[in-house]
């Protein structure tokens, strides 16, 4: 299904870039047996992207904490047919082929599509599913195209990255990409700003078939398969995953898992080999999916019931956000006031190199600096930790932009306060702790809570390395229970929680150290 | 107490010389005045003097201590010790109480403990009549006052020579008698006192000994020159 789950497709694109560069210069990574290191570990970790949103991946909308969707049934029985148990990794749909080669989980699990450029940089299972491309419509509309060689010049949506993005290009459509959910693209078919949506037969089951305002028409236009991913060097892995996955649609456990979610298909069956397409089981998954989200209950009511639930989840992941602004925090005004002591009283070379550092890490994307020093640093064989590698990535970051404010801080004070501190035997190092320093830090505080609100904002990017912060949650779970304002104000609510204590701080310290500026 | 000889300063090595052949002399407890024009050197001759600024030729002995032609930092450093400096702008500590401007070198840099600090720095606040100034910051005294509590700061640290750039310049009338009685009261601690000034109120003053700095080169006022 290509692209079913998107951040944004500028991330996309950008982490593709990157990606792509150090994909030039990786060398042959050591090829021990992860099948043996994962028995021995006892447990199958599988990387995922939680934001997808039904079917595949996602919370339950009646109780947020649980991951559920029917990749998460394959992947249990997968892992129990290796015999361990299963653990999934939150990880970027975009860059989840790049974790499994960092070695961040050892297989990634979620709707990857069956493609020769996918085989060119992982190793691939047999398929386990595939389904569809649809086609869906408004309802009303009298002229909807009736197959793909309507959609010639016509605005269409679908996800970005995929094969129905590959089908409706060479069809000849105006193709529109979403940076959002599933939710959004068929929103915008409802509005008229598109006459159509092409996609992936789940997803249509799941965000169009529920609307009245859409018609789903009848037929293929194209066919989709997904399969697990490995490791290049992994071959003994994806074999036993094969050995897995034919045992499991020999004995209809795939079977199962699909009726349950509603997913069996004539394609599926074709696939896995088995003579009966037509489903004779009730679809309990999706009925029970359908139930809670099929229509969106009043806000009211999700503010008595829905949002109480999702509470501890957003909970854990504001303090994921808090420990991540401050850790980055600290190495910011660390760093930062030695790059910006460096660049107003170094000796020239010293004041060259702080400035050299300011103008690279404030003139380049934060996001391209992380990606660099995750994906690219065990080029160089350091391998960080996922906080370490986003903290550092966004302190070191932040540090430019800290110098630069107490730089403008210490350059506020007159020149005359260091000569008259001289005249008084204080050394120059006196001198800033005790009499530029205070001056300097009251008019650098204002820039400064600015930018710590940027920073606990931008701390959203490390999603990007399998952390799961405020945002992440927030975009998780308004895709799996197409809540996206209600659920948009309680995330806003938890930000202005850590934010705004922080700049009241920030304006009590500001009035202390302005004392002497107030009347008498 | 202070002894300067053949005192020579230029700011390029090309340029012509702000001053040349500057020699004077203040013993301790006496009050020297140097008025001139603007522009003429008289500040740049006082951060000579303070240890602000390299000189090309002659030398300046405070105490024990002498500062050559070209002296390096460390020569510098040691004849801070021994002189302060008012400077025209004050540069009083804005964000400190006049009491903490006053304790803020005995402290970080004699390592005084604070209670003697501060006791030393109400006396030295109290001589100069601002016993009741102590807590206020200075942007909250008048003209004045700021001036006296530059006087206590640079006194607070025991120099045997205090400078003073243009001491009444930016004072009301009514105010420079203010300083002028200050000065009198410091001159009884037996600090040697060196005033630049281009304020004829000082021509009234008691004062041992007037100097005109102009065309390049110091010179002795005679009393009838005042």
């Amino acid at each position: 299904m290509g692209g079913y789950r998107t951040r944004t497709y500028r991330i996309q694109r950008a982490v593709a870039l990157v990606v792509l560069a150090l994909g030039c210069l990786r060398g042959t990574a050591a090829a021990d047996d992860a099948l043996a290191r994962l028995r021995a570990a006892g447990e199958l970790r599988w990387g995922a992207d939680a934001q997808g949103g039904a079917p595949y991946v996602f919370q339950d909308p009646m109780d947020p904490t649980h991951l559920i969707g029917f990749e998460v049934e394959l992947a249990d029985a997968v892992a129990r047919g290796l015999g361990v148990r299963a653990r999934p990794v939150p990880g970027q749909w975009e860059s989840l082929l790049e974790l499994l080669t960092r070695g961040d989980f050892d297989v990634a699990l979620n709707g990857i599509e069956v493609a020769p450029e996918k085989e060119r940089v992982c190793r691939l299972s047999h398929p386990y599913y595939a389904a569809a491309e649809r086609l869906t419509v408004r309802a009303d509309d009298g002229g909807a195209p009736r197959g793909l060689d309507d959609v010639r010049g016509r605005p269409v949506g679908t996800l970005p990255g995929s094969l129905a993005e590959r089908i409706l290009g060479r069809s000849g459509a105006l193709v529109r990409t979403y940076e959002g959910g599933q939710n959004e693209i068929y929103a915008d078919l409802a509005l008229g700003r598109t006459d159509a949506v092409l996609l992936d037969a789940p997803i249509t089951r799941y965000y169009a078939e529920i609307d009245p305002r859409l018609r789903v028409l009848d037929g293929s236009f194209g066919e989709v398969r997904y399969a697990i991913a490995t490791r290049r060097e992994d071959e003994a892995l994806t074999a036993a995953l094969n050995d897995v996955l034919d045992r499991l649609a020999r004995d209809g456990t795939l079977r199962r898992i699909y009726e349950r979610w509603g997913l069996w298909n004539p394609e599926t069956a074709a696939l896995l080999g088995d003579p009966a397409p037509a489903s004779g089981q009730v679809a309990e998954a999706f009925a029970a999916w359908r139930a809670a989200v099929g229509a969106l209950p009043p806000f009211s009511v999700r503010l008595r019931e829905w949002y109480p639930r999702s509470q501890a989840l957003f909970a854990r992941a504001a303090l994921m956000t808090l420990a991540l602004a401050l850790a980055a925090m600290a190495v910011a005004v660390t760093l930062g006031a030695v790059l910006a002591l460096a660049r107003v009283y170094g000796p020239k070379p010293v004041a060259w190199a702080a400035t050299g550092y300011i103008e690279f890490m404030r003139g380049t994307p934060l996001l391209v600096q992380l990606v660099m020093l995750y994906f690219g640093l065990p080029e160089l064989g350091i391998t960080l930790d996922p906080f370490v590698a986003g903290a550092l990535a966004l302190g070191l970051n932040y540090a430019a932009a800290e110098a630069e404010n107490y730089r403008a801080g210490l350059e506020s004070v007159h020149v005359g306060q260091l000569e008259a501190a001289w005249c008084l035997r204080l050394s120059t190092w006196q001198a800033l702790r005790w009499v530029i320093g205070p001056q300097a830090v009251r008019v650098a505080i204002p820039p400064v809570t600015n930018d710590f609100i940027a920073l606990l904002k931008d701390s959203s990017l490390v999603s990007l390395v399998t952390l799961t912060e405020l945002t992440k949650t927030y975009v998780t779970l308004a895709n799996a229970t197409r809540d996206h304002l209600g659920l948009g104000l309680v995330v806003a609510a938890w930000y202005l929680a850590i934010g705004l204590p922080f700049a009241r701080l920030a304006r009590w310290a500001e009035l202390r150290l302005g004392r002497h500026l107030r009347p008498a | 107490m202070l002894r300067v000889v053949e005192l020579e300063h230029a700011f390029a090595r090309a340029a012509a010389p702000t001053f040349r052949h500057v020699s004077f002399e203040a013993g301790p407890g006496t009050l020297v005045t140097i008025s001139g024009a603007s522009g003429a050197g008289k500040t740049t001759l006082l951060r000579c003097l303070a240890g602000l600024e390299p000189f090309q030729r002659g030398t300046v002995d405070v105490g024990d201590v002498r500062v050559e032609a070209d002296g390096d930092a460390a020569a510098h450093t040691r004849l801070r010790g021994h002189v302060g400096l008012v400077f025209q702008t004050l540069e009083l500590f804005p964000h400190l109480s006049a009491l903490e401007n006053c304790v803020l070198a005995p402290m970080r840099v004699r390592g005084a403990r604070r209670a003697e600090a501060e006791a030393a720095a109400r006396d030295l606040l109290a001589t100069l009549g601002l016993a009741d100034k102590c807590a206020a910051y200075p942007a909250h005294l008048s003209g004045g006052q700021r001036q006296r509590v530059a006087i206590a700061r640079a006194l607070a640290m025991a120099p045997r020579v205090l400078l003073y750039d243009e001491p009444t310049s930016a004072l009301d009338p009514s105010l420079r008698d203010e300083v002028l009685d200050a000065l009198q009261r410091v001159r009884a601690t037996g600090v040697a006192q060196v005033v630049v000034t281009h304020d004829p109120t000082f021509a009234s003053a008691a004062v041992e000994r007037r100097y005109l700095l102009a065309a390049g080169t110091l010179r002795a006022l005679a009393d009838a020159e005042r």
